[in-house]
């Protein structure tokens, strides 16, 4: 059983840089042929500061950063039981390539379910960018599957 | 796109996307791309060792292919929340298709919305995914 006393923790914060090559490159393996995600005039004329970013692009962060592998590792949990449970974005504002986002997660909660033959992980996350703004939430649910 | 988005009326529905079968090179850009480097998506020996008989799509994919959907069909700015529950384990050579529609017309935060309810399935007709997105008409 993964110790309950986790709830609550929070890791330092991430920076991550939102890169134009990264979002045309995760654009092209999505399909995602709208050249905002791809044409920095496109993006001006669509009124956004620059090459914007997918909605689910910004998940990225806890992954690049090898956040989400020391949460894993923090609550001992066996990787290869691990399951995506849920996934919300909430969002304030846009993102944009040469945008610097700051990550700041929190374990909100755990809890079990069967028995114990299911157990879940429930992290938030909020994004500010370079200007301070308050840009995304991120509410995610991850899965431990026993037997 | 030429539809108002103010006219989107309860049962509209969201053009249907359909997806080519999941194959190993996608799982393995999209590993690159999104940053979920979970090996049990690119990894046979460490899927098997798991238990799998293989690797399998990330949830991330098919919650990204949705996104495309709705953004096909919606301005992405318009988007004000977006969420899934992943239902089901989508495995190579699935076909994921996405598809929703208008379920219910609000004011958010004083702003006309609609909630759009957002499924992606298999073509056994399995849905992976089933989430809601919360658009701004204005």
């Amino acid at each position: 059983m993964i110790d309950k006393k986790h709830i609550g923790y929070a890791p330092p914060p991430i920076l991550w840089d939102v890169e134009k090559g990264r979002i045309a490159f995760f654009a092209r393996v999505v399909g995602l042929t709208d050249p905002i995600y791809t044409d920095e005039g496109a993006a001006k004329a669509a009124g956004y500061r620059g090459i914007v970013a997918p909605p689910t692009f910004i998940f990225g962060a806890p992954g690049d950063s090898g956040e989400t592998m020391q949460l894993i590792e923090t609550l001992e949990i066996d990787l290869g039981k691990v399951l995506h449970g849920e996934q919300r974005f909430d969002y304030h504002a846009p993102v944009c390539a040469g945008d610097t986002l700051r990550f700041q997660s929190k374990v909100t909660d755990i809890y079990d379910k069967k028995g114990g033959a299911l157990e879940f992980v429930v992290n938030d996350t909020k994004v500010t960018n370079q200007l301070g703004e308050h840009v995304a939430d991120l509410h995610s649910v991850i899965v431990v599957r026993h037997g | 796109m030429t539809f108002k988005l103010q006219e989107l009326a309860i049962g509209d529905a969201m053009p249907v996307l359909q997806l080519p079968p999941i194959s190993r090179t996608t799982l393995a850009l999209f590993a690159g791309a999104s940053g979920d480097h979970n090996p049990i998506h690119i990894d046979i020996d460490f899927a098997c060792k798991a238990g799998m008989k293989d690797v399998f799509a990330h949830g991330m994919l098919s919650m990204a292919y949705l996104a495309r959907a709705l953004t096909q069909w919606v301005p992405q700015r318009r988007i004000l929340s977006y969420g899934v529950r992943f239902a089901a384990i989508t495995h190579l050579g699935d076909r994921v298709q996405c598809s929703g529609k208008v379920v219910e017309k609000l004011t958010h935060a004083g702003r006309p919305c609609a909630r759009i309810e957002l499924t992606a399935a298999k073509s056994t007709g399995e849905v992976t995914l089933a989430g809601q997105a919360l658009v701004a008409l204005d």
